[in-house]
């Protein structure tokens, strides 16, 4: 009884119970679901593609979370995923050698690179200038976009490069590269912010500008890094979704991937007010969510409804997770009265 | 003027857990006339205040108003009945016009539109009664902070108020406009309004109430004419001893060796530091081992010394320096790296990072002064936890609870900790021991003496001068935003620094 109830109380309970809820449905619509096999030494099947789909969003998502945990928000990852992508396709193009992987690493250090500055922009603005975080990343959501357009000169660049393909496409270890890149980089994360006073100070100044202030946090440049952090993991997300087909698209690579992304924060339990943050909810909220884009095309729900079943799901999950219902639900455990703490006293 | 009371507060009793805000207070407001409410932090004026204009609801006592039983329910029913409030931060929208500030939400309406014209005109006669010259049309934000305020003003007297609250309506403006309020204060006091005036300041209070009631702890001390009752014996009412009984508590410390011998560079110094609008210019000096008290009243000052010593504030003018090297202290970060470190007397806000841990919150400033990368091991920050909890004797004795569940006291020890964590050779402590209960508090304050014992220096802030004066080996008095003397601690009592305190010489008036 006192499991059960550690295990509903966590955070995490009610994004893993849509998971898994999710998960059987697609059980018994599709009962090959969970069939995973090994062809040429790669692993294949439902799973393996949600994992492979959601690897952009997981990303975006992760930097997100920082980024939401410093109390901010990056409305323009999706641009940024824009950029990258087209930058690397075009540089691509233009050396007229898709195939030397010199070639390719270049254009892959290139994007990173710039994704790194777009981030920079986005961090100067809100930590330096104090911007409103939505402001200031509204303006490369928007501007961002047009950048992109102007690296491919307004068409769609379609490239042919064996070795850029690899990393939407290829496999590393068995797995899907982009399955192998999004665990590296949340393996990085964990180390980086757990090992590090990094996790520590991000929260402090999440919960607590003022009192992270006068404690001597240098709250400037861990909000600077987040932003910057945020634009590195769009950037790589933007490059595995341009290779994935093998072209830029300005206008719709990683559109509303933004959305998504804070989505995934939200369902894994991150308050969109900053502070305390969960990598493994963030992680749980992504798969949620790209399960549930994946239910929608193998139980072949007629595609007018498919947003609509989307948004119910999230629907329920959140309001699950609402303090109203938690406030609820504890109640109806345990009918204990609750003190309540006293109103402010003069 | 009348001689029967607009409005009779009587034995207005209001208690929120565990805490007895206000107990059987009576007061009492006559028209025409400036009723000011006085009384130290947590004296119970704010509950007063909130009781009459309907944000609290009073548990016991009854409220008598324009003759008849009232009761306030809510701050609507309040404004209807004619009790105005002009609240301390100015709650007006900048982005609209004068006229539309002035009447928001009871615009004048022509066949469900609202009429312009009439709004114009209403508002301009609403001004023209406080002798303001501006344009209705003009938008708000255009003014200054005190023609902000005297719009407010002209709002609350709209809805024609008998009773209008003014909490803290200087706090933010300079001498000038200062006059220009008190100029419309008096023109509505002749229109026979009865006006509830708070304020810090005890010169504004003598300059414009006829009468004062004085609060202490959530009780009344009294109801005096301003004119019967000496500013000495006012903060003696406030501050809650009878002067007989002051002269008798002589200070338990001596002034040490630590009070500045010629030739010793004193661990840190300030000449002429100062921040417009927040404190006048100071000098300061504190010596190595040496407990510095600040006494003052609330808004005296003696918090934004602390801060601009502490970096937390911008100094505008004067300099600083670290046993005689001139030190630059702009931010809390660069003071913490000279070893001077800063505990705010905003708990809440400003100390507890409510969310994280006991042990998070102990080892917060350490680790951002080694910086991100160098984490302070986890078995070290485990020791450092569980030596401080020991050694301050924090409960629950737990370093993983959250610093958020635990008491006002143990969280003022967290705090404590923190910063000793970072072997501060500078301590500032404002208000370290205000809402916590007498044993943590007395804790606190040995704990105080024994540090500067081994060599720390301290700033100590309380509203207590007793515990200043049991505490401090030199004291520094602020008044109105000025320090006002600095004195070492030999037998002075708390009657002579509460005599500086009101007027700012040692001889009184």
């Amino acid at each position: 009884m006192n499991l059960v109830r550690t295990v509903t109380r966590s955070r995490l309970f009610w994004p893993v119970a849509a998971l898994v809820a999710l998960l059987i449905f697609n059980v018994l619509v599709t009962p090959s679901f969970f069939t995973v096999t090994v062809k040429n030494g790669y692993l294949f099947g439902s799973l393996i593609d949600i994992m492979r789909n959601g690897a952009p969003t997981l990303l975006v998502a992760l930097g997100m979370t920082l980024v939401i945990a410093t109390r901010g928000i990056d409305l323009s990852v999706g641009a940024i995923a824009a950029i990258s992508g087209a930058l690397a396709c075009t540089i691509i193009r233009d050396s007229g050698n898709g195939d030397d992987v010199g070639v390719v690493l270049t254009a892959i250090g290139i994007s990173i690179g710039f994704s790194l500055v777009l981030g920079a922009w986005n961090g100067l603005l809100v930590a330096l200038f104090g911007i409103q975080p939505i402001v200031a990343t509204l303006i490369l959501m928007t501007a961002g976009r047009g950048i992109a357009m102007l690296i491919t000169e307004g068409n769609i660049l379609t490239i042919a490069s064996a070795p850029f393909k690899q990393i939407g496409s290829g496999h590393w270890f068995g797995l899907p590269a982009a399955v192998v890149i999004a665990i590296a980089m949340i393996a990085a994360v964990a180390l980086v912010t757990r090992r590090t006073a990094l996790g520590l100070l991000i929260e402090s100044v999440g919960i607590n500008p003022a009192a992270s202030r006068i404690a001597g946090v240098r709250s400037r440049g861990i909000v600077w890094s987040a932003y910057i952090f945020s634009g590195l993991c769009a950037g790589i997300a933007g490059l595995i979704i341009s290779s994935n087909v093998t072209a830029a698209d300005a206008n719709s690579a990683g559109l509303w991937i933004e959305l998504d992304a804070i989505l995934a924060v939200v369902i894994g339990g991150t308050s969109l007010m900053g502070g305390r943050y969960s990598i493994t909810g963030t992680i749980v909220g992504a798969l949620v969510i790209q399960t549930l884009t994946t239910t929608v095309y193998t139980a072949g729900i007629p595609k007018e409804v498919s947003l609509v079943f989307k948004a119910i799901v999230v629907i329920a999950v959140c309001l699950l997770q609402s303090p109203v219902a938690q406030e609820w639900m504890q109640r109806r455990r345990r009918p204990l009265p609750v003190v309540k703490s006293g109103a402010p006293v003069a | 003027m009348t001689s029967t009371p607009v409005l009779e507060m009587r034995d207005i009793s209001i208690t929120f857990p565990g805490v007895k805000a206000l107990d059987g207070v009576s007061f009492r407001m006559f028209p025409g006339e400036v009723h000011s409410l006085m009384g130290e932090n947590g004296a119970g004026k704010s509950t007063l205040i909130k009781a009459l204009t309907g944000v609290y609801q009073i548990d016991s006592g009854e409220v008598v108003f324009a003759g008849a039983p009232l009761v306030i329910g809510s701050p609507a029913q309040a404004q209807a009945a004619g009790i105005s409030t002009v609240y301390q931060e100015v709650n007006l929208l900048t982005n609209l016009s004068v006229a539309e500030n002035i009447l928001l939400g009871r615009e004048p309406r022509k066949g469900g539109r609202i009429d312009w014209k009439a709004m114009r005109a209403r508002s301009a006669e609403l001004l023209a009664r406080l002798n303001l010259d501006i344009d209705p049309r003009s938008e708000l934000g255009s003014h200054s902070l005190a023609v902000q305020q005297l719009v407010a003003i002209a709002r609350a007297t709209d809805i024609d108020a008998k009773v209008l609250v003014l909490d803290e309506p200087t706090s933010s403006l300079d001498a000038d406009e200062v006059a220009e309020l008190f100029r419309v204060i008096g023109r509505l006091k002749d229109d026979g309004v009865a006006i509830l005036f708070v304020s810090h300041f005890l010169d504004q209070v003598y300059e414009i109430s006829d009468r004062l009631t004085v609060l202490r702890n959530g009780g009344l001390v009294g109801e005096y004419l301003t004119t019967d009752i000496l500013r000495i014996e006012l903060v003696h009412k406030m501050i809650g001893k009878e002067i007989a009984d002051l002269e008798n508590i002589s200070s338990r410390t001596h002034a040490q060796s630590a009070d500045g011998e010629d030739g010793e560079v004193p661990f840190f110094s300030a000449t002429g530091l100062g921040r417009t609008g927040s404190v006048e210019p100071f000098d300061l000096e504190v010596h190595e081992g040496e407990i510095l008290g600040l006494a003052g009243l609330l808004g005296s000052g003696r918090t934004e010394v602390a801060r601009l010593v502490a970096g937390a504030d911008h100094a505008d003018s004067g300099e600083t320096k670290v046993l005689g090297v001139r030190k630059r202290l702009r931010t809390p970060r660069a003071a913490l790296r000279e070893r001077i470190a800063f505990s705010s007397e905003n708990r809440k806000t400003e100390g507890i990072v409510d969310e994280l841990t006991v042990r998070d919150n102990i080892v917060l400033a350490l680790q951002s002064d080694r910086g991100w990368l160098r984490r302070i091991p986890r078995r070290r920050q485990d020791e450092l936890a569980q030596s401080y909890i020991q050694a301050l004797n924090i409960r629950p004795a737990n370093p993983e609870a959250l610093a958020g569940n635990l008491s006002g006291g143990n969280q003022q020890k967290v705090l404590l900790a923190r910063w000793l964590a970072v072997a501060p050779h500078l301590l500032i402590l404002d208000e370290p021991t205000r809402g916590i209960d007498v044993g943590a508090k007395a804790e606190i304050q040995k704990l105080v003496a024994s540090l500067a014992d081994e060599g720390m220096s301290v700033i100590f802030i309380s509203a207590e001068l007793e515990e200043v004066l049991r505490l401090s080996h030199r004291i520094a008095v602020m008044r109105d935003r000025r320090k006002v003397a600095d004195l070492p601690n030999e037998d002075i009592t708390v009657g002579q620094i509460m005599t500086l305190i009101a007027s700012g010489t040692e001889d009184g008036e």
